[in-house]
């Protein structure tokens, strides 16, 4: 407390004295709290992988380098993104349409690109950052708030990839990216009405999406979702298994390594995006309000550092990543408990697997460069 | 700063403020909604959702129960439960299965035939994580071979399952019944709870009669199971009752004695203790190997036993019907005497034929040239057929029909031997209603020397001669002696439904008696060579069943007809006499004359019982001294 004091009485001039976090870029708090989240996670995976300590292993490697990352982002200055936006834009575009192109995959999808000389990996992964950066590139040019014609250009930008996207097909990571763009435009000022306009023309369309553009595994998961009973063994298998383990959990759970439901091989998914039933059975309603508690710790974080960001390409972009980071946590859960159809969106910080650990780190990576190299103009 | 210079930017801010506290709204608005969502799972329905999850995890499986033992009376296991070990493969668990097979053929002795099977099943759709059988009845060899190798060998199992085996082999195929595999008739007759785990049910005999009491009651076990439905613990077990042991009046010394008496020849014995009525041998020759029906016979196998000229598979004890004979004769004097037809005293003259009338059809009598005046007790002696032609015409059929039904004749006078057929016993109904044609007294002729349309189980004749010998006293044949456990023996046997054949004058059964002992005993009795160097004094009486009847004047020369068409020979007796310890019924098919074949066998099974009646009870290896 006295060194902070001192810090602050000192910052008071022209120049504040950083301390170690500070000149490391780091934010302690929302480090902290995603160590915390990480940590947790770390020990439900443990019970989702069947006990399996190399899978816990295998985990925390990436951690390691999702933290890298984070780290590595956090040194950039925000200026440097801005500047890069477009740019980025145009190679992730590049990257999406070269999917379509050569790109390789599994089970019907084609989502990764294997380059010479670069280790494979998701162009739309990448574009999750790219496209709220291109949109706060390109809002942050405008007045705020934004005429209607910027909007719709906006707008555009954002929908582009997203088609692009939806075309290997991965509705989860469309999804995703075009909340991520779609939140820059929100808290650029898009005005109410549109708001409203919006909502009112997706209901109108939904309809029409529901006959032109929805495939019919997509249709035959809004259906299950709606009626899991119908097809118990076969498509409702997944969302009666996971609230049967949620339900059976109780207030306080099975029990560490207790959950039948997932030990015993009945929910499916269980160290990956159901990774949530694990918790909740295992640790019950207290475990599971525990988590949101941290996530909305983490949230409330990040929606302070983007409300104190000194621009406005700061501030749209933190706040669409803090948002994006809510969307997986409330899509995640939605569906895991019965609420949403079955997406493939992980739990952020807990579900197993590589690639969207690292980009959300590089994206808390991207919020605390934000925060830290704010330049301290007082008086 | 190129650009931002001439914004707003405080205003841009403030904007910014007001759309991040939106936003916050939002993150609470849905996170409370997924709150409660949790809440609603968790809290309210969390009873539903755990009944669904042990419903999940917990299977309740039925657990089969042992089935009861069966022993001789001497305590001579004759129906056990042997483990039979079977080689199974769990596919998924196999690494590489064609290397895996190979190495289980180099190990174990498993034909070509097994390995198809197994490969066809393979390719069926089934369950994940299924064992497949692939070769059944593994030696102790092959048990051990397993057992040393079983480790480089995985998602391959021995599994155990009991399996009946009856150590005498064919001595006992028809006297005990067997088991064999549940078939779908049998489904739909039997309690599905209680044979949810059985594989196997009594087929015929013993093992059908008693099946209840033998099989048990069936137990269950809660077991966690996952997804894939293997099993991973108990969780409660409720034991199943073992069915109950049941001890036999079967005698294994006899039954082996019986066996050796029929030796190379197709025929029947069937020996019952009068006392209590509890059969202590009942010898079906040739007989066959159960065993082989128990896990299910080889379409070869059973072809060679179905199409065998001896029909092993036949019952010739309990379901064998022949024209019983002169065995008969006692019966019918003592119908006689009692319905006053004829008296002790009565004689006729035997010229050597019978006829009705003058002119009607001459009756023969076996013995060229007649016997001369004989009465009742000589006539039986002797098996003087003129004097009986003379006392069935006299007496009629209804009267025969009457007494006869009284011996236990035209019904299946047992209690519990499973399968028995009630021969025939022709009256006057039956024959108008079977063939619409009145009796006639020619009828009666053959009927009064057990020919004609009469028809006779050697069971049926051991029972008529046990009502003789008890001089009236009724006890049914019965195969179950006691049953060991708790169940009372009269919880099971079924009662006793035949009444004691009271006759006006109790000292008839004497004479009918004296009149059998002759038969043994007396200087002209067709069986004194039988009864020669006995100790004891037994009674008895010789018949023999025609296959083909003679023309009236046809001459009978056995030699010339062949073997399959001699004429059958039958002997029916007990001993001793004035305490009959046993009573004898013998067919020999094809054998000729019942005082030359059937009587010495009789003969023979009354020393031995006798014999062993004054020794210790044996309990006889079971390393299966059976016949070949």
């Amino acid at each position: 407390m006295m060194g902070r004091a001192a810090s602050v009485q000192a910052s008071s001039g022209l120049q504040r004295p950083a301390s170690l976090w500070h000149r490391l870029h780091i934010d302690p708090l929302l480090l902290l709290l995603l160590a915390l989240v990480a940590g947790g996670g770390l020990i439900v995976l443990y019970s989702g992988a069947d006990a399996s300590m190399a899978a816990v292993r295998a985990q925390a490697i990436r951690f390691g380098v999702a933290f890298a990352a984070l780290f590595i982002f956090a040194q950039l200055d925000p200026a440097v993104y801005r500047r890069w936006s477009p740019w980025l834009y145009v190679a992730g575009m590049a990257g999406l349409v070269a999917v379509l192109v050569v790109g390789v995959g599994a089970k019907g999808a084609q989502r990764w690109l294997a380059l010479p000389g670069l280790p494979r990996f998701q162009p739309s992964e990448i574009m999750k950052l790219v496209v709220p950066m291109m949109a706060a590139w390109y809002l942050s040019r405008q007045y705020l708030p934004p005429r209607f014609r910027h909007v719709v250009i906006a707008v555009g930008l954002v929908l582009l990839p997203m088609g692009l996207i939806i075309q290997q097909p991965d509705l989860g990571t469309s999804l995703l990216v075009g909340a991520a763009g779609m939140f820059v435009v929100f808290f650029a000022g898009l005005s109410w009405k549109l708001i409203t306009g919006f909502f009112a023309l997706l209901g109108v369309a939904a309809p029409l999406m529901w006959h032109f553009v929805m495939r019919d595994y997509q249709k035959q998961r809004v259906l299950t979702l709606l009626d899991p009973q119908s097809d118990p063994l076969g498509a409702g298998w997944n969302i009666i298994q996971s609230t049967t383990a949620i339900g059976s959990g109780g207030w306080s759970g099975k029990g560490w390594l207790q959950g039948t439901q997932s030990h015993l091989e009945f929910l499916p998914e269980s160290h990956t995006d159901f990774i949530v039933a694990v918790l909740a059975e295992e640790f019950g309603f207290l475990g599971l309000a525990t988590l949101l508690a941290a996530y909305t710790l983490i949230i409330l974080r990040c929606l302070y550092i983007a409300a104190n960001a000194q621009d406005s390409f700061s501030r749209l972009l933190a706040g669409a990543l803090t948002m994006t980071f809510f969307v997986y946590i409330v899509v995640n859960i939605g569906m895991v408990s019965g609420l949403l159809p079955v997406v493939g969106v992980p739990l952020p910080l807990i579900s197993y697997g590589g690639t969207s650990i690292v980009t959300l780190m590089s994206a808390f990576g991207v919020l605390m460069a934000i925060h830290t190299h704010r330049r301290m103009i007082t008086a | 700063m190129a650009w931002g210079e001439f914004k707003d930017t405080a205003a841009e801010r403030r904007l910014f403020q007001r759309r991040a506290l939106v936003m916050l709204g939002l993150v609470v608005v849905l996170f409370g909604i997924l709150i409660g969502r949790f809440y609603q799972l968790q809290v309210i329905e969390h009873e539903t959702y755990t009944t669904i999850s042990d419903r999940n995890r917990v299977q309740v499986r039925s657990v089969p129960p042992t089935r009861g033992l069966i022993y001789d009376r001497n305590g001579t296991l004759i129906a056990e439960n042997r483990p039979v070990f079977s080689v199974t493969l769990v596919p998924e668990r196999v690494g590489n299965m064609d290397a895996t097979l190979e190495r289980l053929q180099a190990l174990l002795t498993i034909s070509e035939e097994d390995v198809e099977r197994f490969r066809r099943r393979l390719q069926e759709p089934r369950r994940p994580f299924q064992e497949l059988p692939l070769h059944y009845d593994l030696t102790e060899q092959e048990i051990a071979s397993m057992a040393v190798h079983r480790h480089e060998l995985p998602g391959v199992e021995v599994s155990a399952e009991l399996v009946r085996h009856y150590p005498f082999g064919e001595l006992n195929s028809h006297a005990l019944g067997y088991v064999g595999r549940v078939n779908r008739e049998e489904l739909q007759r039997i309690d599905p709870v209680n044979y949810a785990g059985t594989n196997y049910i009594g087929k015929s005999g013993v093992e059908r009669v008693y099946e209840e009491t033998l099989h048990g009651r069936v137990g269950y076990e809660h077991v966690e199971t996952n997804a894939r439905g293997r099993t991973l613990r108990v969780l409660e077990r409720e034991n199943p009752v073992p069915g109950e042991d049941l001890v036999l009046h079967l005698d294994m010394r006899l039954q082996q004695r019986a066996f050796e008496l029929l030796e190379g020849r197709r025929g029947a014995i069937v020996a019952i203790d009068p006392r209590d009525g509890g059969i202590i041998a009942l010898a079906s020759v040739p007989g066959f190997d159960a065993n082989q029906f128990v896990t299910g016979i080889s379409v070869d196998n059973y072809r060679a036993l179905s199409e065998s000229r001896d029909k092993p598979l036949f019952n010739r004890a309990l379901r064998g019907q022949y024209p019983p004979g002169s065995t008969i004769k006692p019966m019918l004097l003592m119908a006689g005497l009692d319905s006053g037809t004829v008296t002790r005293e009565t004689t006729i003259w035997d010229p050597g034929y019978y006829q009705i009338n003058d002119k009607g059809r001459r009756y023969r009598d076996w013995k060229r040239g007649g016997h001369g005046w004989v009465d009742g007790r000589r006539a039986v002696a002797e098996s003087c057929d003129i004097y009986f032609y003379d006392l069935g015409v006299e007496m009629g059929v209804d009267v025969m029909h009457q007494y006869l039904s009284g011996f236990g004749f035209g019904m299946d006078a047992t209690l519990d031997v499973g399968g028995a057929l009630p021969g025939l016993l022709p009256s006057r109904d039956w024959k108008r209603g079977m063939r619409n044609e009145p009796w006639y007294t020619g009828d009666s002729v053959n009927m009064s020397i057990g020919q004609g349309f009469f028809l006779a189980t050697p069971m049926q004749l051991a029972t008529a001669t046990l009502v003789v010998a008890n001089r009236g006293g009724w006890v049914q044949p019965r195969m179950l002696k006691d049953v060991r456990g708790d169940t009372p023996l009269d919880d099971v046997l079924p009662p006793e439904t035949m009444e004691d054949l009271t006759v006006d004058n109790h000292d008839d059964w004497e004479f009918v008696v004296d009149s059998m002992e002759d038969v043994m005993h007396g200087p002209r009795g067709t069986a004194r060579g039988a009864a020669e160097g006995a100790d004891y004094r037994m009674a008895g009486k010789t018949g023999t069943a025609q296959v083909f009847s003679l023309a009236e004047d046809e001459e009978y020369d056995a030699e010339e007809i062949r073997e399959r068409l001699r004429d059958h020979a039958l002997f029916v007796g007990f001993a001793p006499v004035d305490d009959p310890r046993i009573v004898v019924s013998v067919i020999v098919e094809n054998g000729g004359s019942g005082s030359g074949t059937a009587a010495p066998v009789a003969r023979a099974m009354f020393d031995a019982w006798l014999q062993m009646q004054d020794s210790e009870p044996t309990v006889i290896s079971q390393a299966g001294e059976a016949q070949p």
